[in-house]
């Protein structure tokens, strides 16, 4: 039979463009519903205290508004109770009792808490009447950091009686009693920012009160699981509840987990009985959507003489903020789970310790977890190969995870018990074609050299990068009677290129033109159940259960055609554009499009995959300034198949430049007092375009994974989560003279000049 | 306050609030959602519009003050039929975007460049490009998208001709 050129493998231009290039987009605030009310929340301007009382009689009388709610009005329509922010990502009984309340009720925790929602025809008028709602606040000594969290001195909750979240244990072989030719122990810490796309979070919700039906628009990453949520939150019945996804401006794991206000502007319609729309300002975003990140560490490295890592040791502190939230574990969790990264590491021992703070409550960043495990291993990888005169490749190579070895076993974690593998992969493999598309033998020269008053320095790093989670996704597939197919897909998008590459693989499966093809995703309104997008998942899972819907379609067909045909169908052979044979005897979609064939499937994947790779930098240090100019910057990773290199190229130098943002620039900055000082996009400092202009990423597909019939790992994420181990090694290595080590990001003009400054045997530059 | 401005050649008279901003009269009261709202305090360049020839940030200004104004947003840049301009090409052969949400805003910093300095280097737009935030991309496409773009804003170029534009 003759076939379609493979899509898949295809830099295929996305589908998704036109609209978004044309303004024709439909994010969450171009809606606008007839009758349409505006919210804006009152919000705590002190980090910890007693909330006595809130007095909205005031703000009740100005023009324009039709609803002020505090907790006392919201807990009498639930029994005297505010409902509370589920954990969404391995919730135990410990961590209940610190879940978010919807609407701060006796105490307020952070800068930024919710205390009040005020409802009026328009944003401004919303906004003037919030400023009207007033408040008493007996204030408590804020908590701004783990040790004094540890300390206990301002218990933030009556249970748990200390700060301490939850510690877990990540335990593999025997690490507390490992002994080698050599020890080392350092302490590193990572600081608090996070994704912040540039939509900020919104929705809108529309209460029909003859319905008894709750829509909410602007639902991104896990609409099915927000759906669950509110759903029991508001006391609705869940088929009562649909979620609705329209174009989404970024997640990075922020958007799209199920915040206070998630429950507020809903509850808000129901009780107005009008469509409530709530947009979240840039100060709000920066104040109260997940952050994420903020962590210190004191690890040990046990070595042999030759480099052999023996074991790792040692604990982290997580500065969780004031709540669990929705993902709010993840990033501790992991940060133990896979300290050990790609390298074969016998004896590992790692305590996480969620600690509770007056600031805001942390969530998931892209890499959660896994940037900051990168950091300590790495930097403490190059500390260890310099003590030992060990080439720092060559201490890599020695300790990457052989091809033999998969599948390799990471260590074990608690609460509740979990462990992993990594999947596939050649690991030496990936870091040799790195530092050869790098150039690395043609840089190396270049080693801790003086060229026109700066310090050039390399470094190259290695990763794995966790994907596939979560256990299912759903898809419906429907034969139109136009010959169109139409895909149905639980995964959301959140402007990472899905329908393209649902698409890509639909129509290879189809053996179909890419315009005959229609993914739809996301809403509720689509599919019984789904899951959603994150923890890098969305091409894995959502393109296997698209191939399984495929399969299933054609299962359906060949029946069909069979009958139509009076033969049986193993006989009948699918051409390409939906044309069927049996011998002599053909038939096309025509004869088959009105029979409404269609079919509902279910992926269940119980293996993570891990993509992995290698990412190479090269920096100058101005050591009058304590300015890094970053001179080139490549990472390289094994996504087991690359769907589309275009996009898949994209997400990595992306993800990569946010990391840069990280290490140099992104900083959630809080006082002693628990104030944000960093409540701006002009003092939360993203990176600009004339910030990193070097970047160059690329996408392989060397060893497929095993657990998935695409074989595709997820790869939303690699890109950002060696960033911040290889930048700072090189900036190390270019300063070696001067024996300067940093250890903490983020690494400012400032905080490095400030080393240069103290450092032994400093350079008279 | 009654306001008259041009949008995208067409010429409208408003009643608005003084208060109102330009970003939100456009999106609110003419319905013209193509220009977004990234921070309101005027860093991130997703509001971007081009006021009188110049890139303007439309959240740092006032409806009123665009009174009598010749206003050009993302939904002015593509042609009639909804075919895209050399430059949004660009963008989409380029992978410039992701998320799609600065996009219009970056568009709109592109167009008023080029205008203006058809032969800017590779430096020049991305310093000027740096004054829209995007989250997703890294911006090396969206610069190699711009440089790319140049020849059909340079007056004797085929391509200008070709399109007639």
């Amino acid at each position: 039979m003759k076939t379609r050129p493979q899509i898949v493998g295809t830099p295929l231009e996305r589908i998704e463009d036109h609209r978004l290039l044309t303004g024709k987009a439909r994010f969450v605030d171009d809606i606008h519903i007839e009758g349409m009310l505006h919210a804006a929340i009152v919000r705590s301007p002190v980090a910890h205290g007693l909330l006595k009382g809130v007095d909205t009689q005031v703000a009740r009388r100005m023009p324009g508004v039709h609803g002020v709610f505090s907790a006392e009005d919201i807990a009498r329509d639930f029994g005297g109770v505010v409902p509370r922010i589920a954990i969404r990502a391995i919730r135990i009984p410990e961590l209940e009792p610190i879940e978010q309340w919807a609407i701060a009720t006796k105490k307020v925790r952070y800068v930024g808490e919710p205390i009040a929602v005020v409802v009026a025809d328009s944003p401004a008028e919303a906004e003037d009447a919030a400023d009207q709602v007033t408040f008493e606040i007996e204030s408590l000594e804020p908590v701004t950091g783990w040790r004094q969290s540890a300390a206990g001195t301002s218990p933030l909750f009556d249970l748990p009686v200390t700060n301490r979240a939850i510690t877990y244990t990540a335990i593999k072989g025997n690490a507390r009693d490992c002994q080698g030719a050599y020890t080392r122990k350092e302490r590193f810490r990572v600081q608090r920012h996070s994704g912040f796309p540039m939509e900020t979070r919104g929705l809108l919700a529309v209460w029909e009160s003859n319905a008894q039906r709750m829509t909410v628009y602007g639902a991104a990453k896990v609409p099915f699981f927000a759906r669950r949520t509110l759903a029991a939150a508001m006391r609705l019945p869940l088929d009562a509840v649909d979620m609705i996804e329209v174009d989404v401006g970024g997640s990075f794991g922020m958007r799209g987990e199920f915040y206070p206000e998630d429950f507020l502007v809903p509850f808000a319609s129901k009780r107005l009985n009008r469509p409530v729309k709530w947009i979240e300002d840039r100060r709000e975003s920066l104040l109260g959507s997940n952050h994420s990140r903020e962590m210190e560490s004191e690890l040990e490295i046990v070595c042999e003489a030759n480099g052999r890592v023996l074991a790792l040791r040692g604990s982290v502190a997580v500065d969780a903020g004031a709540y669990v939230r929705a993902a709010g574990v993840i990033p501790g969790r992991f940060v133990a789970l896979m300290l050990s990264g790609p390298y074969d590491i016998p004896n590992i021992h790692v305590e996480s310790v969620l600690y509770l703070t007056n600031k805001a409550p942390v969530g998931t960043y892209r890499g959660p977890g896994l940037f900051e495990a990168d950091f300590f291993r790495e930097r403490l990888f190059d500390c260890a190969a310099r003590d030992l005169g060990i080439d720092p490749v060559q201490f890599r190579r020695v300790n990457l995870v052989e091809e033999s070895q998969m599948p390799y076993r990471l260590a074990t974690l608690d609460f509740p018990e979990e462990t992993d593998e990594l999947d596939s992969g050649n690991y030496r493999a990936t870091l040799d074609q790195c530092m050869r598309e790098f150039g690395w033998q043609e840089k190396i020269g270049l080693q801790g050299r003086l060229i026109d008053g700066k310090y050039n320095g390399l470094a190259v790093g290695c990763f794995i990068d966790g994907g596939a989670g979560g256990l299912k996704e759903h898809a419906r597939i429907e034969l139109e009677n136009d010959g169109q197919v139409t895909v149905y897909v639980g995964s959301a998008s959140v402007g990472q290129g899905l329908v393209t590459i649902l698409t890509q693989i639909a129509a290879d499966a189809l053996q179909l033109p890419v315009e005959r093809i229609r993914i739809l995703h996301g809403s509720t309104t689509y599919l019984k159940e789904g899951v959603g997008s994150g923890y890098s998942r969305s091409t894995v899972m959502g393109g296997s259960v698209v191939l399984l819907a495929v399969e299933e379609l054609k299962r359906r067909m060949r029946d069909a055609a069979a009958k139509k045909l009076g033969c049986s169908p193993d006989e009948i052979k699918f051409e390409r554009d939906l044309v069927m044979t049996a011998g002599e005897k053909k038939l096309g979609w025509e004869q088959l499009g009105s029979l409404g064939l269609a079919a509902e499937v279910e992926f269940v994947n119980h293996h993570h995959t891990f993509a992995y790779g290698a990412a190479a930098a090269h920096v100058a240090v101005d050591p009058r300034t304590g300015k890094v100019d970053l001179i080139d910057y490549f990472t390289l990773e094994d996504l087991g198949r690359v769907i589309n290199p275009l996009t898949a190229r994209g997400q990595a130098v992306g993800a990569a430049v946010q990391g840069l943002g990280g290490v140099f620039l992104e900083n959630l900055y809080y006082d002693a007092d628990g104030q944000l000082l960093s409540g701006t996009l002009a003092d939360y400092m993203m990176p600009t375009a004339t910030d990193f202009p070097s970047v160059r990423a690329e996408a392989i597909g060397l060893c497929p994974s095993p657990h998935n019939p695409l074989g595709a790992k997820g790869g939303g994420e690699g890109g950002v989560i060696p960033v911040g181990g290889v930048i700072v090694n090189a900036i190390a290595a270019a300063l070696v003279t001067m024996k300067i080590d940093p250890k903490e990001l983020p690494l400012t003009p400032e905080a490095l000049w400030s080393l240069i400054q103290s450092a032994d045997g400093r350079s008279s530059v | 306050m009654l306001v008259t401005l041009c949008v995208n050649g067409e010429d409208s008279t408003t009643d608005v609030l003084p208060r109102t901003t330009l970003v939100d009269f456009l999106r609110h009261s003419l319905g013209m959602t193509g220009t977004h709202v990234g921070c309101e305090h005027g860093v991130c360049g997703a509001c971007t519009v081009i006021v009188d020839g110049d890139a303007v940030r439309s959240c740092l200004m006032l409806a009123v003050q665009a009174n009598g104004a010749e206003i050009m947003t993302i939904e002015g840049l593509a042609d009639a039929s909804a075919n895209l301009s050399p430059l949004q090409e660009a963008f989409h052969r380029h992978h410039a975007l992701q998320c799609g949400f600065c996009t219009p805003g970056v568009l709109m910093t592109a167009h008023a460049l080029l205008r203006q300095e058809p032969n800017a280097s590779k430096e020049r737009i991305r310093e000027v490009i740096s004054g829209n935030l995007c989250r997703c991309t890294g911006y090396m496409p969206i610069v190699d998208a711009i440089f790319e773009a140049r020849s059909s804003y340079q007056p004797a170029s085929p391509a200008t001709r070709a399109r007639g534009r």
